[in-house]
């Protein structure tokens, strides 16, 4: 069955005839093209895909993209401002939290998602908030030092 | 006005020059690239260990409307591989399969489901052979062989002895075995395999993404697969999300898209799933390894004794070079004299290993580091000691197996692990912890090449081509085919131009990855590319600066050796105000027009190794790395769950390039050390990959990660780029030994099979308690 999802993704208002039964992840990287978001397994493992809706981090493998009808969605390619790289971000590529680069959307999502809703949080918070992503490069110790940073950064006004 | 310098970066901390493409989700990898029409290709597999093909049947299949182009083993008869005395494995299986996993049949269809769907009505018929799913069942005697080239299912058998191992033994005051398991691990990279294959019919070409670590190999692999010439076929390498290793070799997804793509005439992109990247596999090959060690009071070894059985599965891939390094690897590190050495790399119906992070060295070394605890604590020496005894006794020298060492800063590492992690002061006097947890301190050492020596594909050319352009514009475009993986060699090859010119990153761009722009380059693999891609950078750099150099001596009427580099500005002498940058291209294009320069490098003969047994030339090296670490563990006692409360790793990588890069490589070397000795474990049922999902094949998360703590020692390597040599993989070993010599500390219990999981421990210490109560204790 084919419907009308009604979203705003990335700040701007959109509608696409979906199938019912399209993930959200499918939907984003094939059906619009923002492949920022990355596939890492085969559901719930990983955390590469993750998104914010309404500003709270999910699963975009694991969430129907007809769920998310009338919400806010948020993908990576959302937080450059003015062509400037967000707090996290630049947390991320200042302190080497990413190598790769694959599963970092995931994690500066979750990130982006964290400090929204704590904008200085303890390293025990920052453990908690990304522990359902998977990084294979770093062993995540210049992850925690990227988001204590960025939130360094928002805390002197840059945008998470 | 301030006086002019030199811009420079080297021994910096410079965050990598693509890093605003990965943050922002711009960075493409091979799945990103959607092209209008494109087809999706899904691969057919064996559910069958080892079989005979009787028939493939896709009649069914071929009559599904969508469904383009559907390839069996009958359109392939050519084998692929790593090395060019093993091209033994076909894309698609021909005659047997040989893996429950293995691809039969691939199809492309118009979209994802109906290729789905069309596999599903693959049909496979096949008479079952008997299966063996490890080395000692494939190493039987009534056992069928996998392949007819390879009698009882040994790839390689190796053997050495040098030196009197009997007599060392002899001389020596106490002599201990140890048996080691380490389970079979694998890569697992966040980047699932992927390829995009596009099929130019009218020109007869073709175009293959692949996220490969050696585009170079793809490039041959393809040639020889579609027999095309090789002018035909362009590879592009976009971003790719990591490798350890399994990229190393041409994979059969990349050659499946490209036979699909032919005969589709079309684009074909194939994104193989979790589950299916575990079974491609290439991982670390369960090892089982004997050890014999002879020691003196004083803690010197008088003589080594090694056996390592490896499973290497169903194809050769790179098993040979496994098994030799195994033992070669036993050299370099400490000053050793008689050493025998007997290798088996076994074929076994289950996934083909092949060449994963510290290739070769890891479960040998793990086994050897654990046994010289085991010693230390039974002649009373300290564990620092028993390493300080045996030290290489000066550089530059020459191991007994030939291989050439220049630089050693293991002294360096120890002191500054000890140091740091308050050895003297805490061992022995950890306090307890809360209710039933013991605490404990273990180290150990390990070591690593820094490229190989001698390429796989051996061509006569230099090891390692750097270009560079230098046009109108004044910036500095590096081309280069060294594959950045997320090591960041892009980085590491703007800043060695950068620093030779005196210039600033900014004016640099550095293409890879594309075989229509760049020269063909060796791949990363080995931990190559900074020694070898590095040194032939510096080389490039070096011959623009003289072009650019001798511009100035003639705009300024001067020699060229009065001309002062500054960077931005040429100038003769102090006094002279001197040309700009831009002046001085602008004179130097003025006969030649755009600029090109070469860079090469090649290793010198006296690193390639030795000649005294069959394969000695595997681990010659132009530079070794060095690592040492202190492992502080909590033991619960009540539960048997270990707790890595903080890691101390020095890594002697010649030069620091870039600090920051160096950190994060060794504290990524480290963790993935810790995975392999702690969680991470591949198993199988009857032949079924059972731990094809990160769920059950457990990686670390960050709430069990410790605190790496990375000292960075610089010996500068005589021959390495500004001093430097490896820094990606040396470190990864040293780890497993470390905990589990801190788990011995802390609990005087000693697990020599991995992964530690806490339910060996709990078993452990049950088996002791009730020990003791037996014991009246």
């Amino acid at each position: 069955m084919t419907r009308i999802l009604q979203l705003t993704l990335n700040g701007r208002a959109r509608s696409d005839a979906i199938s019912e039964n399209l993930l959200l992840l499918d939907y984003l990287r094939e059906a619009v093209g923002l492949t920022g978001t990355k596939t890492g397994c085969d559901g719930g493992e990983c955390g590469a895909c993750t998104v914010l809706v309404d500003d709270q981090p999910r699963l975009s493998c694991l969430t129907l993209a007809a769920v998310v009808d009338g919400q806010r969605v948020d993908t990576v390619e959302s937080l450059v401002t003015d062509g400037r790289l967000s707090a996290v971000q630049r947390g991320f590529h200042e302190k080497l939290g990413s190598q790769c680069g694959y599963c970092t959307p995931g994690f500066i999502m979750a990130s982006a998602g964290l400090l929204r809703r704590v904008p200085r949080p303890s390293e025990d918070e920052i453990r908690e908030a990304l522990g359902s992503n998977i990084c294979r490069c770093t062993g995540y110790v210049k992850i925690i030092e990227a988001v204590k940073y960025a939130a360094d950064l928002h805390a002197a006004g840059s945008p998470p | 006005m301030n006086e002019m310098v030199p811009a420079h970066t080297i021994g910096d901390y410079v965050p990598l020059v693509d890093g605003p493409e990965k943050v922002s989700g711009r960075a493409k990898f091979t799945a990103d690239f959607l092209v209008p029409g494109m087809l999706a290709g899904r691969i057919f597999r064996s559910p069958y260990s080892h079989a005979e093909i009787l028939e493939v049947d896709v009649s069914e299949a071929a009559k599904l409307p969508g469904v383009k182009a559907i390839v069996t083993g009958a359109d392939c008869d050519k084998g692929f591989g790593v090395l060019p005395i093993a091209r033994t494995e076909y894309p698609l299986a021909r005659d047997k399969v040989r893996y429950c996993g293995e691809p039969v049949a691939a199809v492309a269809a118009i979209d994802e489901a109906t290729a789905k769907q069309a596999v599903h009505l693959i049909k496979l018929k096949v008479r079952a052979l008997p299966a063996y799913h490890t080395a000692g069942a494939a190493m039987a005697p009534d056992a069928v062989d996998l392949h007819h080239h390879r009698p009882k299912n040994i790839e390689r058998d190796v053997f050495f002895e040098l030196g009197d191992v009997a007599a060392a033994f002899g001389d020596a005051d106490l002599v201990r075995e140890g048996v080691y398991n380490c389970p079979e691990v694998c890569q697992n990279q966040m980047e699932m395999h992927a390829a995009l294959a596009d099929y130019d019919a009218e020109r007869e070409r073709i175009t293959v993404h692949a996220s490969t670590q050696v585009p170079y190999y793809v490039h041959l692999m393809l040639s020889q697969i579609l027999g095309m010439d090789m002018s035909r076929i362009r590879v592009i390498k976009p971003h790719v999300g990591g490798g350890f290793g399994c990229r190393t070799e041409t994979l059969n997804v990349e050659l499946i898209a490209a036979l699909l793509a032919r005969k589709a005439s079309g684009c074909v992109r194939i994104a193989v799933n979790r589950e299916e990247t575990f079974i491609t596999h290439r991982g670390r090959p369960e090892t089982d390894v004997r050890l014999r060690i002879g020691m003196r009071k004083d803690g010197r070894i008088t003589g080594v004794e090694c056996e390592a059985i490896m499973r290497g599965g169903a194809h050769s891939g790179y098993g040979v070079v496994t098994i030799l390094y195994a033992g070669s690897m036993l050299y370099a590190i400490y000053d050793l004299h008689n050493v025998k050495y007997i290798g088996k790399r076994v074929l076994t119906n289950t996934p083909p290993c092949g060449a994963f992070r510290g290739h070769g060295t890891v479960d040998v070394r793990f086994a050897f580091e654990s046994l010289l605890d085991d010693m230390a604590r039974a002649l009373e020496l300290d564990p620092f000691a028993v390493r300080r005894a045996n030290l290489l006794p000066s550089v530059p020298m020459f191991t007994d197996n030939d291989l050439m060492v220049n630089s050693y800063g293991l002294p360096e590492c120890l002191d500054w692990v000890e140091r740091e992690s308050g050895w003297k002061a805490r061992r022995g006097n950890m306090s307890k912890g809360t209710g039933h947890v013991s605490k404990g301190l273990g180290m150990a050492c390990s070591h690593y090449i820094s490229g190989a020596s001698k390429p796989v594909n051996w061509t006569g050319e230099p090891h390692a081509t750097v270009k560079i352009k230098l046009d109108f514009d004044g910036s500095i475009v590096v081309l280069s085919g060294a594959a950045d993986i997320g090591q960041g060699s892009t980085t590491l090859l703007a800043q060695s131009v950068a620093e030779v010119l005196g210039l600033d990153l900014a004016r640099l761009r550095v293409v890879t990855g594309d075989s229509e722009v760049v020269p063909k380059d060796n791949g990363s693999y080995s931990s190559r590319v900074t020694f070898l891609v590095g040194n032939a950078a510096i080389d490039a750099a070096n011959n623009l600066k003289a072009v650019l150099i001798a511009a100035a001596a003639r705009k300024l009427d001067a020699k060229p050796d009065e001309i002062e580099c500054l960077g931005e500005l040429y100038r003769a002498g102090a006094q002279d105000k001197g040309l700009t940058f831009n002046e001085v291209v602008t004179e130097a294009l003025k006969d030649t027009g755009t600029i090109t320069v070469t860079g090469n490098y090649s290793t010198i003969p006296e690193s390639h190794g030795g000649k005294k047994y069959r394969g000695a030339a595997i681990g010659g090296t132009m530079g070794y790395s060095y690592s040492a670490q202190v492992v502080e563990v909590s033991v619960d006692e009540e539960t048997g769950v270990v707790t890595v409360d903080r890691v101390w790793v020095a890594h002697d990588c010649g030069k620091a390039l870039n600090k920051l890069s160096v950190e994060g490589q060794v504290q990524g070397s480290v963790w993935m050390g810790m995975g392999q000795a702690m969680s991470e474990e591949t198993a199988y049922h009857d032949g079924l990959l059972v731990t094809a999902n990160m769920l059950d094949y457990r990686v670390p998360t960050i709430q069990d990660s410790p605190p790496i703590e990375v000292g960075i020692v610089e010996s500068n390597d005589p021959h390495g780029p500004f001093g430097a040599k490896e820094a990606g993989e040396g470190s990864l070993a040293a780890f497993l030994p470390a905990l589990t010599n801190a788990i011995a500390d802390a609990t005087g219990l000693r697990f020599n099979d991995l992964p530690v999981t806490p339910d060996r421990v709990f078993a452990a210490l049950e088996k002791r308690a009730r020990g003791r109560k037996s014991n009246g204790a």
